[in-house]
């Protein structure tokens, strides 16, 4: 009799075990993606208050802050953006600069789309809308012991951060009216500092230092070359495929 | 308290061109498999594009070599690297450029 009972309800017993294995010892759920996110957190507050600091002195108002940390949310396009429209760009300008520095966003989920394969592409769009360089990060020290990664995770990872990033912008926004000058307080720093504590903390995951840090320099002097005698906004991406395509060759031949 | 015509349309294009490249190799490369090469040629691009960012940062002002002699940033961007390295903080790299470039500017 037993074993019958066990065939009858195996369509929600098989679906069950399955998730128990998606679920080893309650480490992806959506709470433990906002607690491995609470480790970023006060970085992005920093940089995300140094950003609203910024915009508002550019002389944005405290609704367009809003509006570009909710609906673009992105630190570097939204220093680029606040520092064109202070220096009076035209749209067009503004928004082709920002396409290509962030087309970075293309390879950081195309890196982590292979963890992403049992959900849909409706699914995949709700993780990808909110991809970071911060979440990108966390997610793929994440990924180094498995296969896949959890969707409840990722939004808990995710939404933690966006809506961080969301507060420290009006909170900047709001203290930027007493502010007059941010270069004065180092704040324009702050978006070269984080991109500096990201490569360091990813050179020091991966322990690849001699490959990484190759890669690293090329991609420095690709990156100035092709700004001085091209366009910034190309330098970005010439350095990310040149120095990726040596690093992939020379791991390769090894 | 009000959003203009013009930043409105800016911000929205901006958030569009961003967006697009955020979902759609996520929403592609899920069905299809991307071969090992492929795989080993993706883990080096957020290392390039940091590297390329901070770079820019450091070397480069509205299309010109920055020069080294009056480099404050650069300068600041010592210590940054040194606390990266020791604390591997975020936090702690970001405060401390923030503060090396506060004290650089107030001394030159």
């Amino acid at each position: 009799m037993k074993p019958e009972f066990i065939q009858q309800e195996s369509p929600a017993n098989g679906r069950l075990q399955q998730d128990a294995l998606e679920v080893p010892e309650g480490n992806d759920t959506f709470l433990q993606g906002v607690k491995d996110c609470l480790p970023t957190l006060l970085g992005y507050l920093s940089i995300g208050f140094a950003a609203g600091v910024v915009e508002k002195t550019a002389g944005l108002s405290i609704a367009e802050i809003a509006m570009i940390s909710i609906i673009l949310y992105a630190g570097s396009a939204q220093f680029i953006a606040a520092g064109m429209i202070a220096a009076g760009s035209s749209a067009s300008s503004i928004i082709i600069t920002i396409l290509l520095v962030n087309l970075r966003h293309l390879l950081l989920s195309a890196a982590i789309s292979p963890y992403f394969r049992h959900l849909n592409p409706l699914r995949n769009l709700l993780i990808g809308s909110l991809l970071t360089d911060e979440t990108f990060g966390v997610a793929i020290q994440k990924s180094a012991s498995r296969k896949r990664i959890s969707e409840k995770w990722m939004h808990g990872l995710n939404i933690t951060a966006y809506l961080n990033w969301f507060l420290a912008n009006i909170a900047g926004a709001f203290l930027g009216q007493w502010i007059s000058s941010p270069e004065k307080w180092g704040l324009d720093f702050a978006l070269p500092a984080m991109f500096i504590g990201l490569l360091v903390l990813t050179v020091m995951a991966r322990r690849k230092y001699l490959l990484d840090i190759t890669v690293g320099f090329i991609a420095v002097i690709v990156a100035v070359l092709v700004s001085i005698l091209w366009s910034p906004s190309m330098g970005v991406i010439a350095a990310a495929l040149i120095a990726s395509t040596i690093g992939m060759v020379i791991e390769q031949w090894k | 308290m009000e959003i203009r015509l013009e930043i409105f349309f800016i911000i929205l294009g901006a958030a569009l061109v961003t967006f697009i490249p955020r979902v759609l190799p996520l929403m592609l490369l899920s069905r299809i498999s991307i071969p090992d090469w492929g795989m080993r040629w993706l883990s080096f691009v957020p290392i390039a594009v940091m590297a390329a960012l901070v770079a820019q940062e450091l070397f480069v002002t509205d299309g010109r070599f920055t020069g080294l002699s009056t480099n404050v940033e650069l300068i600041a961007a010592l210590p940054s690297f040194w606390v990266a390295v020791k604390t591997r903080s975020l936090l702690g790299t970001v405060v401390t450029g923030i503060l090396a470039l506060m004290l650089l500017r107030l001394l030159f």
